[in-house]
């Protein structure tokens, strides 16, 4: 019989998990990029990348503390949004698009390649990065919780650090969307000549946002690695286009939409992955194997997320008036 | 169809305009916008060549021409939204010559565009407000503290409703702008133009798709505009309108500047009926020359 219980329970996990958190931030940060100035970034991956490793590298061979780790993870991608920013941002969008999918990968098969293994640790990735976070951990050692949400003092320390980030990430985004600044942002969006008629330094603007949508994606990075290893296979393209369904889900140009999108997205894709191994290990899907179970759950998350859009398309907090102009 | 409203008043023209003859490049008693050989090439086709030009400050000056005259290329080198090969040109004593357009735009000339722009997906009032200079939360760090400019985005926003409750949007203002009619949009848009406080204002067309109930309110905003000290320099077709609140007239064709003057002079110079007519209109068939002038006036004319 499934243990309908245990699939729940993992399900709900997945709410505050800090992967969860980590999708959430990065699906923000597109927000900005694509939801409120229109920008195509098909490479957030690569900002998360530059995250996981610009932390990774620098607590490993540098031996840095953690704030300068996180620092030296903001640079890099501050600098890698200037490098994709300057030629592209003068062109049309999707040239944009183009140069972030390729600049993406080439940062992935860096750090994937056997030339500089002593410091990124090729194919392996890196580990062994945690003791100096796990160190600023105030919580006594022990097991916390109630009902599914049991965890030891590490795993807490980690939550609470990474939904914190995303809370005041959101705030801060909240407030300057209202702001002046969030509707030359928005009018961006619309008409970049109109704003430009109208005396603002579009480009600037552009490439404000590419950087601080950037750096919401190597903070979720950052978050992304502290509970499993940095391995470069993670950073594929695949994974900008979870962050963009996710996005997409909750309401591209929203900012609740981003975290409960990001909620939802996992939530379904733990429990769809509980439900079909256990049913095949039960026998109600006598044609599959486990491994195949495995690949199905991405495949339903996929209709669900379809069935989302279809029903639903300006995401779950978007405007549906928004919708009514859409040429 | 403008043949059939009927002028709420008579318009003051500004005259006395210009020194010497009233001929292409003449020079002007006060010239607010100075162009000294301009020209752009798209590929093999010289789009503007315009040796010399000057638009007097305080005027209403329209600039007309058959289509393909390079007229909105023109708007577009002078307002840096596209770069001449060679030229320079001047606006109100500072250079022009490879500024961008944000800070042509901040200099206080202002243009319109001939397909409006309209920022769809925000409000009447933000796309106001938005037109505003000088805004201090528009910077990223500002930003983040409202109490820092607050208070000028109070004031902001009473200017903007002013401006809407003139053009008469002003029941709009929390609409989206995508809201709007096609006529609507050409006045959010000139609204738009007037927050930033320009001293030239430049519109692209503004009668383009308007209907003719609103034309006469379009008319008065720009006759408003002049009577506010500002000066206009619009492209368009129609030339009741031109007659009826142009002060000067510039006449392109083929991207040159072809004829200047006041409004009913510059219509018979025959240099403009050869750019709207061909230059050998007259040279065949046989028939007088004289009639073929009195049917193009005809056809020019449409007011009488």
């Amino acid at each position: 019989m499934i243990d309908w219980i245990q699939i729940f329970s993992n399900a709900a996990q997945e709410l505050i998990s800090p992967t969860t958190a980590a999708y959430a931030l990065a699906a923000l940060g597109l927000a900005i990029h694509f939801g409120y100035t229109g920008l195509l970034n098909f490479g957030q991956a690569g900002f998360m990348a530059l995250g996981a490793y610009g932390y990774a590298i620098s607590v490993l061979s540098f031996g840095l503390p953690v704030w300068a780790a996180i620092l030296v993870g903001i640079g890099a991608s501050v600098v890698f949004a200037l490098i994709l920013g300057i030629p592209t941002l003068r062109l049309r969008a999707d040239y944009l698009a183009i140069v972030t999918i390729a600049a993406a990968e080439i940062l992935r098969l860096i750090f994937t390649t056997n030339t500089f293994e002593a410091i990124t640790g090729s194919a392996q990735g890196l580990n062994g990065y945690k003791g100096s976070f796990a160190a600023l951990n105030p919580i006594p050692k022990g097991t916390y919780g109630f009902g599914p949400f049991q965890y030891n003092e590490y795993d807490w320390w980690l939550r609470i650090l990474g939904w914190t980030v995303v809370v005041l990430l959101a705030l801060l985004t909240w407030l300057i969307m209202r702001s002046p600044w969030g509707r030359v942002i928005k009018g961006i969006r619309e008409d970049e000549d109109a704003v430009r008629a109208l005396g603002k330094n579009v480009y600037s603007y552009k490439m404000q946002s590419l950087i601080l949508g950037g750096v919401y994606g190597t903070l979720a990075g950052m978050i992304f690695i502290l509970p499993r290893a940095v391995v470069p296979a993670n950073y594929q393209t695949s994974l900008t286009f979870f962050v963009y369904a996710i996005l997409l889900l909750g309401g591209a140009a929203t900012i609740l939409g981003p975290i409960v999108g990001s909620m939802i997205f996992w939530v379904l894709l733990s429990f769809f992955s509980g439900f079909i191994s256990r049913a095949v290990e039960a026998g109600w899907l006598p044609f599959m194997t486990q491994v195949q179970a495995g690949q199905l759950r991405f495949i339903l998350v996929g209709v669900a997320i379809m069935l989302i859009v279809i029903f639903r398309p300006q995401g779950i907090f978007g405007n549906k008036k928004e919708l009514a102009f859409v040429k | 169809m403008s043949s059939e409203v009927t002028p709420t008043s008579k318009p003051v023209k500004t005259t006395g305009l210009h020194i010497g003859e009233a001929e292409p490049g003449c020079r002007k008693v006060d010239p607010i916008l100075i162009a000294d050989g301009v020209t752009r090439t798209f590929g093999g086709l010289k789009a503007v060549d315009v040796d010399h030009v000057e638009i007097p400050r305080g005027a209403i000056t329209a600039l007309i021409g058959p289509n393909g005259a390079g007229k909105t290329t023109f708007f577009n080198l002078l307002t840096g939204f596209d770069k001449p090969d060679t030229g320079k040109w001047e606006f109100d004593g500072r250079s022009l010559a490879h500024v961008p357009a944000y800070r042509v735009a901040r200099m206080g000339l202002i243009r319109t565009f001939q397909l409006t722009k309209a920022l769809g997906l925000l409000s009447v009032l933000d796309n106001m407000k938005l037109g505003a200079k000088d805004q201090s939360g528009e910077n990223l760090f500002r930003a983040m503290f409202p109490f820092l400019w607050r208070k000028q985005e109070e004031e902001i926003e009473s200017k903007a409703v002013e401006l809407l409750t003139r053009f008469k949007l002003d029941a709009k203002q929390t609409d989206y702008a995508a809201s709007l009619s096609g006529g609507q949009r050409k006045l959010l848009e000139m609204a738009r133009a007037l927050m930033s406080d320009p001293t030239l204002v430049m519109l692209d067309e503004p009668m383009a798709g308007v209907n003719p109930a609103l034309t006469q309110s379009l008319l008065d905003h720009i006759l408003d505009l002049k009577s506010q000290g500002m000066t206009v320099l619009f492209v368009e077709h129609d030339m009741h309108m031109v007659r009826h609140i142009a002060d000067w007239v510039v006449v392109m064709a083929e991207g040159r500047i072809v004829a200047e003057g006041d409004p009913y002079t510059v219509m018979e110079n025959p240099a403009v009926i050869d750019a709207y007519l061909g230059a050998h209109h007259d040279s065949d068939l046989g028939v007088t020359d004289t009639e073929h002038v009195e049917a193009i006036k005809e056809l020019i004319d449409d007011e009488q």
